[in-house]
Order: C-alpha cells, then sequence, then structure tokens
C-alpha cells in the first residue's frame, strides 16, 4: 500500500494515503479534540473543533482533509486553540446552558470539550437563540432541540447506521434544527425507536424517556410486589456508568444493587432468553418439518420488528411468533411465579397478591423495549407483560440516587425460579447469540446427540451481514445473522427477492447486537471512532457464557421445570396464549 | 428579405418595465400599415442598459429607443420604419447630439467602450430560434472540435486562452477539465452553474435569456473535452424566462441533431437537463449545488475530493457558470490568441459586470479585463446620479468587498482587486455615494448571508449571526470599541473556519469596510453619529425656531404626530415619538428642519 509521510508538530509520521490526519495524528500519538465526527458515518467537517493549522497558514478540518506527503500540520498553535475556544464559545452562546440539572452533566462532550479548551466565559458571545420545541411524543425519547449543537451525529446513525432517515436538518442557517420532514412528530414517523440517535448524542439534546419515577413509586408503594429483570447486555455496560473499563461484568454487583433498591425479587431475562430459545428452535423444527415459512426470523429485537412491519411487511410472516425474552419472562412471572408466590403466602397464611398488584420492571440496553410493552399482543396473563421498562442509564441514575458505592457491592446471584439461566441465554446480547444459542439446541435436537462444540464461531464477530451454512442430521441448515437495520435491509432486499435463501435469520436492530443498543451507557465520540464497542463489551458475555457449566437452553432446570409443572408441550396451547405475539403491517408515514 | 429590423428586448428588466406590450402593439401597428412584408419584429434578450427598458433598436440604422410605451409606437411605425426618420424625442437620449443628430447605439458614451464576447448575441439574435444562433456561427466550434480536434487539444485552447471561472472563484477553465479529464468513471458529468444569486447581479441570467444556445455548445464541448456525456444545468427558478428559453433551447437543439446522440455523426453523445433550484444562495457553491442535483438537501461538503474527482452523484464532474461557458465557443473559433489578447496579467479577455446601486446607467457592461474603475463608473456608468459624490463600490456582492473613491483608478481584474482585499466575484456592481453608510452596507450583506446560511458549520451558522448583532448594536448607537474589536476577531474566525465559501467570504464586506472607513464605525460607537445619515437610531430631526413660521405643515405630514406647537409659532418634534421617517423636512418651506 501507498503511503505518506507528513510532519505533526515537528514529528515526523508514515499513514497510508487516504488518510486523514486525524488518523495521521493518532498515529504520532498526537491527540486532536472532535465532536460531530463520527468514522464513517459522519465525516462531515461541520463542527470545527478539530481545527489544525497547515504549514501555509490554512486552517483544515483534521477529521476530513487527507494526509499529503510532505504536510506541514500544527495542532496547537495559539491561532489553533484561539479558533477551538471560539468554536465552542459560540455553541455554547446558543446552548441552553441548565448544565446542572440536565441529564447528561458530567457526561457532556460539550461540557468536557468547554472545560479542556479553557472556556472561561460560555456567555461571550450569548444573544438570540434559535427557537426550538421539546419532541417527546414517541414512547422511547425525547429531544430537547435548545440543547442541541448541530452535530447531526444523530442524523447519521438514523441514516447511515440504521437507514431509517427519520430525521434531518429542518430550515436552514440560525434557525437550523433537526427533526423529522415537515416538522412532523417523531411518533408519526417510521421511526423504530432504537434510541442509535441518543447513544451517539454528544450532549443531553436527546435522551430516553425517564421512567425511574414509575420505578420509585411502585417501590414506596407497600401494596405492589415489584419484580425485576435485567436484560443480558446490561450487565456487560453498566459498569461504565461507575468509572469501571469497558467490558467489565458486573452481573453479581448489579444484582446486588437491584436487591438494595428494595426488588421483591430479582430476576435475570436470560431466563427468558433460554425459554425463547427452547419456543423459538421448536417452531422452527415445526416449520421444517411441516414447510411452513422459511426462513424463520428472529424477533426478540423490537427495533427490528418494527422495521419488518414498516418496510418489509410481505415478509412478516417469516418472523418468530415468539414474544422477546422480556415479555416471556414477564408473562412468567404474573401466571406461573404469581402462582407459586400466593401458595406459599397461602400456606404461611399470608395475604395473596392479586394480579394487579405485581409489578414487572425490565432493565433493558435497548430504547425500543418502551414500545415493545405497549404492543396490543403483548398480555399473556391477562395483563400488561411487562410494566416499566428502564433502560441501563436510567438504572446506573437510580443506583447513584439511591447512594449505593456499586464498585463495591458484594456479588449477588438471581432470584429463583426465573433467576436462573445457561450460557446460551446470557449471549443474546451480542450479535449472533440467538443465532449460536438456538443452533445449540436445535442441533441436539434434531441429532439426538449434544454438538461436539457448542461455539458457533462462524455467527460471532461485529461483522454487519454473516453467513454459515451446517449440515445437521443429514439436514442442510443455512443461517444469515444481520445488525444494524442498513445490513438489515440489504439482508431482507436479498430473501424478499429470492436471491438467498436461508433456513433461519438473526436481525438485532442496533449494530453489533443489544451490547450496543440505545439505552447502553453513552460513549464519547472519540471512543466511538477508536473502539469496537460492541465487541469489547461483547467480550464480558462470551467470558460469562464459557464460564458455565450450562450452556444449552433446554438444559436450564428451572426451564425443563417450568413446562413440567405449568407450561406442558413445547409450542403447546398454554405456551402460546402465554409466549407468542403477532403482528402488524405498518405505513411508513403514520399521517399520509 | 426585410427592409428593416426592429429588435425589441424580451430580458426581465425590459419585460418587467412592459416590453411585452410594447412588442404586441408594435406588430398590431406593422400589420396596421401593411408592413409586416417589409419589417421585422424580434424579441431578443438583453440589451444591457435596463434602466431605460423597454428599449428597442431599429436596424439597419441601428437607433436605439429608450423608455418606449405601446402610445408611442404609432409614431415610431410612421415617422421611421414608414418615412425614414426616427422619432428623436423618443431616442435614448445620450444617443442624440447637442445638434440633434441620432447617433448609432454603439457609438453612445454606454457601449463604445465595451466589448461583448459573452453578452456578442445578446440583444442581436431571437433567443428562442436556434436558427440565428447557427446564423451567427453557433455550432460551428462545436463541429470544428468534434470533427477536427482531440479532448486533449480542447482542453489546451482553452488553457492557453487564460478563460478563468467567471463566477467568482476566478480558478483557470482548461485547468479544472485538465485535472477532471484523466479521471476514469463509467459516468462522468458536465455541470453549469446558473443559480446567481447575488443581489443585484444579473449577468447570467441575461445570458441564459439572451443566448441560451451558447451555453449548451459549450457544455458540449466540455463534454467532449473530459469524457462526459451528460450535462446539467441548475437554474434557480426565479428566473422562468431562463428556463423557458432553456428549455427551447434543448429541445432545438435536440430536433436538430446537436444535443443527443451521435451528434455530427462523430458518435459523441450529449445530452443535458435542466434542474431548478429552489433560491437557495449556498447552492451556488459546488458541493451544494451537486447535491441538490442529487435531489438532497443542499449543502457543501468539505473538499477534498474535489468534483472533479468525485463530484456528482461522486462522479468525476466539472461545474462552470454561465458567462464561462458562453465565452467558450469564441475561444474554439476565434482562438485562444485572440481571447489571450483581451485583458492583462493573469486575468484575460472581457468580464460582464451588473452596475447597480446609485449609478446614472443601471445595466449590464462587458469590458475587457483590467478596464480602470474610473472607465466604468464614469464614462460608461455615468457617475452618481443628482451630482452625488462617487464613495465607493461594492464588488462581488455579499461575499466581496468594497473599494473606496480613492482607488478609483484601480485596473478591475482578478489580481489587482485581490491586491485591496476585493474579488470581482460574479461581477456584480453596486456604486455607492455620500448618502451611503458603510457600516450599513456591512449590515446589509450581512444579514443576507445570516439569512442564506445553510446551518452546517458553526462558524457560518452562528458566528455570522453574532456579528450581524454587533453590527445592530453598533447602528443603533449601542455598540463600544470592544464590540469593535469583538467584531474584528469574529470576522477572521468565520473567513477562516467555515466549511465552504460562503461562509469563508461572508465577513468580507464587514473586513473592508472596516480597513477602509473605520473612522465611520468609530463615528457610530463614540460619537454616537452617522456620518451619512442613514442609520435611523443615530439621526435627530430639530426645528430651528428661528426658521420656523409655524405653518404647521411638517406637523400635517407626521405620520408618529410627533410635531407639536401653535400656528405661526415655532412647532418642536418630540424625540420620542419620532420614526425619522424624514418628511417633516421633505415638507418644510421654508428650510427649518434639519438632520444631524
Amino acid at each position: 500500500m501507498e503511503n505518506v509521510t507528513l510532519k505533526i508538530n515537528g514529528i515526523s509520521v508514515t499513514v497510508p494515503k487516504g488518510s486523514t490526519i486525524l488518523d495521521a495524528a493518532r498515529a504520532a500519538g498526537i491527540r486532536i479534540p472532535t465532536l460531530c465526527f463520527l468514522k464513517e458515518i459522519n465525516e462531515i467537517g461541520a463542527c470545527r473543533v478539530c481545527v489544525v493549522e497547515l504549514g501555509n497558514g490554512r486552517i483544515v478540518t483534521a477529521c476530513v482533509y487527507p494526509a499529503e506527503d510532505g504536510m506541514e500540520v500544527l495542532t496547537n498553535t495559539p491561532r489553533v486553540l484561539d479558533y477551538r475556544k471560539k468554536t465552542i464559545q459560540l455553541l455554547l452562546s446558543n446552548h441552553n446552558r441548565s448544565c446542572l440539572s440536565c441529564v447528561r452533566s458530567g457526561k457532556c462532550e460539550l461540557q468536557t470539550l468547554s472545560h479542556e479548551l479553557g472556556v472561561d466565559d460560555e456567555g461571550y458571545y450569548d444573544g438570540v437563540r434559535t427557537e426550538s420545541e421539546i419532541d417527546n411524543s414517541a414512547p422511547h425519547l425525547y429531544r430537547d432541540n435548545s440543547k442541541c449543537i448541530l452535530c447531526r451525529r444523530c442524523v447519521a446513525a438514523c441514516e447511515a447506521t440504521q437507514g431509517i432517515s427519520v430525521i434531518g436538518a429542518n430550515h436552514r442557517g440560525f434557525a437550523t434544527t433537526i427533526g423529522s420532514a415537515f416538522e412532523m412528530d417523531l411518533d408519526d414517523t417510521a421511526c423504530i425507536n432504537c434510541g442509535q440517535c441518543i447513544a451517539v448524542c454528544p450532549t443531553g439534546a436527546l435522551s430516553e424517556k425517564d421512567d425511574t419515577a414509575k420505578v420509585w413509586d411502585a417501590l414506596a408503594d407497600k401494596n405492589k410486589y415489584v419484580c425485576v429483570q435485567t436484560a443480558p447486555a446490561v450487565r456487560a455496560a453498566l459498569g461504565e456508568e461507575f468509572g469501571m473499563p469497558m467490558g467489565t461484568d458486573v452481573e453479581g454487583k448489579m444484582a446486588a444493587a437491584l436487591r438494595r433498591l428494595g426488588f421483591n425479587a430479582v430476576f435475570d431475562t436470560d431466563f427468558g432468553a433460554d425459554l425463547t430459545i427452547v419456543e423459538e428452535a421448536n417452531e422452527l423444527l415445526e416449520r421444517v418439518k411441516n414447510g411452513g415459512t422459511l426462513p424463520m426470523i428472529t424477533s426478540c429485537s423490537p427495533g427490528w420488528v418494527r422495521f419488518c412491519e414498516t418496510y418489509f411487511p410481505q415478509l412478516i410472516p417469516n418472523l418468530s411468533s415468539c414474544k422477546s425474552p422480556q415479555t416471556m419472562q414477564g408473562a412468567i412471572i404474573k401466571s406461573y411465579y404469581l402462582n407459586k408466590v400466593n401458595e406459599r403466602r397461602k400456606a404461611a397464611g399470608e395475604e395473596e397478591i392479586k394480579l394487579e398488584d405485581i409489578v414487572v420492571v425490565s432493565v433493558m440496553p435497548c430504547t425500543a423495549k418502551k414500545f415493545e410493552i405497549t404492543r396490543p399482543d403483548e398480555c399473556g396473563a391477562g395483563v400488561s407483560d411487562v410494566d416499566v421498562v428502564i433502560t441501563t442509564r436510567e438504572l446506573a441514575r437510580m443506583i447513584k440516587r439511591a447512594g449505593l458505592d456499586f464498585v463495591n457491592l458484594p456479588n449477588e446471584g438471581f432470584d429463583d425460579p426465573c433467576g436462573e439461566s445457561t450460557g446460551a441465554g446470557v449471549i443474546f446480547g451480542a450479535t449472533g447469540g440467538v443465532m449460536e444459542a438456538a443452533l445449540r439446541t436445535a442441533v441436539e435436537w434434531i441429532t439426538g446427540e449434544t454438538p461436539g462444540s457448542l461455539e458457533f464461531h462462524d455467527v460471532r464477530g461485529t461483522a454487519g451481514i454473516k453467513e454459515a451454512s451446517y449440515s445437521v442430521g443429514g439436514l442442510d441448515v443455512s443461517v444469515a445473522v444481520a445488525s444494524g437495520l442498513s445490513n438489515a435491509r440489504k439482508l431482507m432486499e436479498m430473501i424478499a427477492s429470492g436471491e438467498k435463501k436461508y433456513t433461519f435469520v438473526e436481525v438485532m436492530a442496533c449494530p453489533g447486537g443489544c451490547v450496543n443498543g440505545g439505552g447502553q451507557p453513552q460513549v464519547t465520540g472519540e471512543v466511538r471512532n477508536t473502539t469496537e464497542i460492541a465487541k469489547v463489551r461483547a467480550g464480558a458475555l462470551y467470558s460469562n457464557d464459557a464460564a458455565k457449566t450450562l450452556r444449552q437452553s433446554h438444559k436450564n432446570p428451572s426451564i425443563i421445570k417450568l413446562y413440567d409443572e405449568f407450561l406442558g408441550e413445547k409450542g403447546g396451547h398454554k405456551a402460546h396464549e402465554l409466549l407468542h405475539t403477532s403482528y402488524e403491517a405498518r405505513k411508513i408515514n403514520r399521517t399520509m | 428579405m426585410y427592409r428593416s429590423h426592429v429588435l425589441i428586448c424580451g430580458g426581465t428588466g425590459c419585460t418587467s418595465s412592459g416590453s411585452q406590450k410594447v412588442r404586441a402593439a408594435l406588430i398590431d401597428e406593422i400589420r396596421k400599415q401593411g408592413l409586416e412584408d417589409e419589417v421585422n419584429v424580434v424579441e431578443t434578450g438583453c440589451h444591457g442598459l435596463c434602466e431605460q427598458g423597454p428599449v428597442m433598436v431599429v436596424y439597419p440604422d441601428s437607433t436605439f429607443y429608450a423608455q418606449v410605451k405601446p402610445e408611442d409606437v404609432p409614431e415610431i411605425v410612421t415617422e421611421h420604419l414608414l418615412k425614414g426618420r426616427p422619432v428623436t424625442r423618443l431616442v435614448y437620449n445620450e444617443a442624440v447630439t447637442d445638434e440633434g443628430k441620432v447617433l448609432s447605439l454603439n457609438d453612445t458614451d454606454f457601449y463604445k467602450k465595451q466589448v461583448r464576447v459573452a453578452l456578442r448575441n445578446c440583444g442581436v439574435i431571437d433567443p428562442e430560434n436556434i436558427e440565428e444562433y447557427i446564423g451567427t456561427g453557433g455550432y460551428q466550434a462545436l463541429g470544428k472540435v468534434l470533427t477536427e480536434m482531440t479532448p486533449d487539444q480542447v482542453i489546451q485552447e482553452v488553457l492557453d486562452s487564460g478563460l478563468r471561472g467567471r463566477g467568482g472563484g476566478g480558478f483557470p477553465t482548461g485547468l479544472k477539465w485538465k485535472l477532471c479529464a484523466p479521471n476514469k468513471a463509467d459516468q462522468k458529468f458536465v455541470c453549469c452553474n446558473a443559480d446567481e444569486g447575488d443581489p443585484g447581479a444579473f449577468m447570467d441570467r441575461s445570458v441564459l435569456e439572451g443566448d441560451p444556445h451558447s451555453v449548451l455548445e459549450a457544455m458540449a464541448i466540455a463534454g467532449y473535452a473530459i469524457g462526459a456525456n451528460q450535462g446539467y444545468i441548475y437554474v434557480r427558478a426565479e428566473y422562468p424566462i431562463a428556463v423557458k428559453r432553456l428549455e427551447i433551447a434543448i429541445k432545438q437543439a435536440h430536433e436538430y441533431g446537436l444535443l443527443g446522440e451521435d451528434i455530427f455523426g462523430t458518435g459523441f453523445n450529449f445530452d443535458i437537463g435542466l434542474r431548478l433550484g429552489a433560491g437557495a444562495f449556498v447552492c451556488g457553491e459546488e458541493t451544494a449545488l451537486m447535491r441538490s442535483i442529487e435531489g438532497k438537501r443542499g449543502e457543501p461538503r468539505p473538499r477534498p475530493p474535489f468534483p472533479a474527482v468525485k463530484g456528482l452523484f461522486d462522479k468525476p464532474t466539472i461545474l462552470n457558470n454561465v458567462e464561462t461557458y458562453a465565452n467558450i465557443p469564441e475561444i474554439i473559433n476565434r482562438g485562444a490568441a485572440w481571447f489571450a489578447s483581451m485583458g492583462v496579467g493573469k486575468s484575460k479577455g472581457t468580464k460582464v459586470f451588473a452596475l447597480g446601486g446609485t449609478i446614472t446607467n443601471t445595466g449590464l457592461v462587458e469590458i475587457p479585463m483590467g478596464t480602470p474603475l474610473r472607465t466604468i463608473i464614469e464614462d460608461i456608468g455615468g457617475g452618481c446620479p443628482n451630482g452625488k459624490k462617487f464613495k465607493a463600490v461594492q464588488t462581488g456582492g455579499p461575499s466581496g468587498g468594497c473599494i473606496p473613491a480613492s482607488y478609483i483608478d484601480i485596473p478591475v481584474d482578478y489580481d489587482h482587486l485581490a491586491e485591496i482585499g476585493c474579488i470581482i466575484g460574479s461581477g456584480g456592481m453596486i456604486v455607492m455615494d455620500e448618502d451611503n453608510c458603510m457600516v450599513d452596507i456591512a449590515k446589509f450583506f450581512l444579514e443576507f448571508t445570516v439569512d442564506e446560511s445553510c446551518g452546517k458549520c458553526t462558524a457560518c451558522r452562528i458566528g455570522t449571526r453574532r456579528m450581524l448583532e454587533i453590527l445592530e448594536k453598533i447602528t443603533s448607537g449601542n455598540g463600544t470599541m470592544e464590540d469593535l474589536d469583538k467584531l474584528e476577531q469574529l470576522a477572521y474566525y468565520v473567513k477562516n473556519n467555515s466549511l465552504c465559501g460562503l461562509g469563508q467570504t461572508a465577513p468580507n464586506p464587514v473586513i473592508s469596510t472596516l480597513k477602509f472607513f473605520r473612522d465611520e464605525y468609530i463615528a457610530h460607537i463614540v460619537d454616537k453619529k452617522c456620518p451619512a445619515h442613514v442609520c435611523k437610531s443615530l439621526l435627530q430631526y430639530t426645528i430651528d425656531p428661528a426658521k420656523c413660521k409655524g405653518c404647521t405643515a411638517c406637523a400635517r405630514q407626521c405620520p408618529a404626530s410627533a410635531i407639536s406647537g401653535k400656528v405661526k409659532e415655532p412647532h418642536v418634534i418630540d424625540q420620542s415619538k419620532c420614526i425619522k421617517c424624514g418628511a417633516c423636512m421633505a415638507t418644510c418651506k421654508f428650510g427649518a428642519i434639519s438632520r444631524q
């Protein structure tokens, strides 16, 4: 490969041709601050924070300007530092500086840059402010454009990562705001609630709709019996909110924290994931056996499900009818578990818990889960399967507010019976994880033998689309895995056109899977540009799985017991009533 | 054969002053008098002297009639077209000598120093008739390049001519083509920037209205030179006449086999599509223009990569503006040496300017590069009207700067203007006299760019807005010397940090007025006075009791009821009510009211 050699602050550095000044500086160990820049998806040079000075005195943006042979670059001249500071001051002059009460305070990239660049007067350029309105129309998101700095990272996430493009710039010049076309409410668009826009927002302009008050209220209500469940991916990222390194598995501390917050029962959605695999693998085998619609496509990711309903309604018959792990688990808590508790209470002469008094709270890496629980066919026990969904970020906020010293909490386990899980349930949080978990069970059911290796490496990793074929007991099984909806769209187009034929397909809406979900701790642009977040966090899940003795969902003793004592047949009548759902075709634009 | 041709202007200026009614009356009258076989009426493009519209020229004697009304038509037909006696009363007054002799159009002050290359056919041919274009040598250049020249030879010819971009950047056109030509791709594009947006500039509009085929021909030549077979013209929707004439021209060129497949039987294919812009100024910036053609929000993107490598739909693309293209056929026909013989230094050929503001002859002029500013302002433009003193001229519109009166002998070309921080830009020249406040002028241009900023980069979006706020503070009398420092620092910040040319040049009016008229800023700040009496907040109208006769005329005129006083007693103005409209001063017969 052709190389170029340039000098940055006098340091000679050689980088491949095509590298930017920012890449070259990084190679030379020189940091240049960035704000709007997100590698590959938002290379627009708009915010001007990364300006550097060339040998000829020109000011250029390091993020997009190509490194050239013989170039001289200065990154820290008084002029450059003055310009960067002015850029931040200008942004602050049109920014709602209610930093003390801002949801993003302390983790805001604008705040950090303001400190770093020595902003001594945040109101120096104060003048009129751009008019804006709050959009809280959708169930998962709160947009406060008075804090928006127009970096367009959200627009890029929606357009480039997800291929949805329901937000963009409206108006022009100083009046520019980010919103939906014709300033429709977000909820009236084809938004699929994935929250990737929130994940990349550098300020407090975008946040999840905060549902913690509902949880605090339930916990404070003596008549309520409050159960909590935590999705696999939460344990792989929650620690980041408390300064722990990315990729730390905090399962035990998380369980301890939840117990100390006052939840009556602390369950693990990994159990629900195991249950999902049993039902889903069973459904797959039924479809294969009975000539049902193939490929069967997973339905755990509510963002993906809504995307499919909106953009590929012709593939709705391909979606597995299985609910997602959280609502399956909610339905089981409100039926099987409630019965068990009440039997115990009855025996002890205590008052029974009424169905309307049991509250299920889900802690999810996902904002679309807030939408999922509002879907019509998600109330297996006659009431809503799950009452409140909070994201990983909201849980961290609750732990902080309760004054818990998270880092120093002991490791505790989950409660029975909906707390026991296998390694297959844990890896649900990473792209390819559902596929691998399903294969671990399906292969055994088809061949009657436990697979030689339980690890299916072909479907692991953060590639956007992965494919694999297996010969299982004389049956050719071809599978595909997509994460990030731009990738899912490509895959679905190939499936819909008949170009590709698969047996089973896994889709997760967020790139890299739930570990990189829209409800996970926000990561700065600079870290995003240099770290494979999904890969690092998924590492925690795969280690967790590898350390377990039970790594196949159908071998989870609590699941076996659940079928024996309560559900009966896999895919049977009761299972259908509680654990399966239905879908509806949706219009791209709800108001037109 | 007709014995006389009447060329009536159908450009936007004359159309809006009523040339269509005059034309209808003319055709009607000629028919009435039975002259339709002898006199031909041709609707042409712009003649340039828009101030005097509707204009028409009677050939063969080239008598120039100005401000013609439909009721004047019978007299012109009877006297001039029938009896051969020009109606002196209706002839453009500069074309009638003191002795009453009628001069030919080209002997008038306005025209005699002009050299019309880009405008060669404007006002001469019927732009809606391709045969008239062909009759003046049109499409010969295309024939020549396709049958006699290699693409490299075409590029070399354009390079040798020294032609530089007429849209504002001044980049050598031949070099632009040369950089794009070797880039291999399955598709390349030739684009034409007809998104003329500077306030007061209408050079490109006039070329499109008066000579659309010259642009089509040039684009086909460019396509041959760089290896593209598709062109797009991005034209403002606010130019309906230009759009209509382009549509007609493209259709006719197709019918004549001059666009489309296998042009001149050479196997060369070239087609042109029109794309209408919705009026955003930023879409004149090349990358924004291309995004807009693609159907996206018209926003610029950082360069490199340059369009020659990655342009429209990510394919190698060249973009030139209308006037640049209009020169190309003539360069091919008459040779690079001919073109390069005009102009000075690195500025070759001619340039079209739109003269506006406080100048007697508002209109369009084309002059050789390097013509002294004095020639343009005084000889061609006729100086400032009403004997006012020339103060400055703003060149390059909101992206340019002002040239103060002290530089009136500067040769107008790319390099001389650049030396004093000005640009030729696309060719707008807004003349200002002693009654113009330079701070107010800077504010005017900045208001324009603030409004037209796309909002993508921080520097332009917020920086220009804050600059404008400081200017508003200064012109309202609330500015401080610290504000002036803040303004100047912001100006250089915005210039150096903006993403595209719009933002990078937006501070120029401020920077150049600060350079040449800093004293006016200081007068606003320190003395709280606007020396040109323009900034209303700093004005005060007062009545001199010694001169006031108490006639009450001013009190009756005042729309704000700010003037009180008894009949035959001196009146007074309540400053808290005064809106500074000046109606009182205009009314007073005794010179008792003064403005300070």
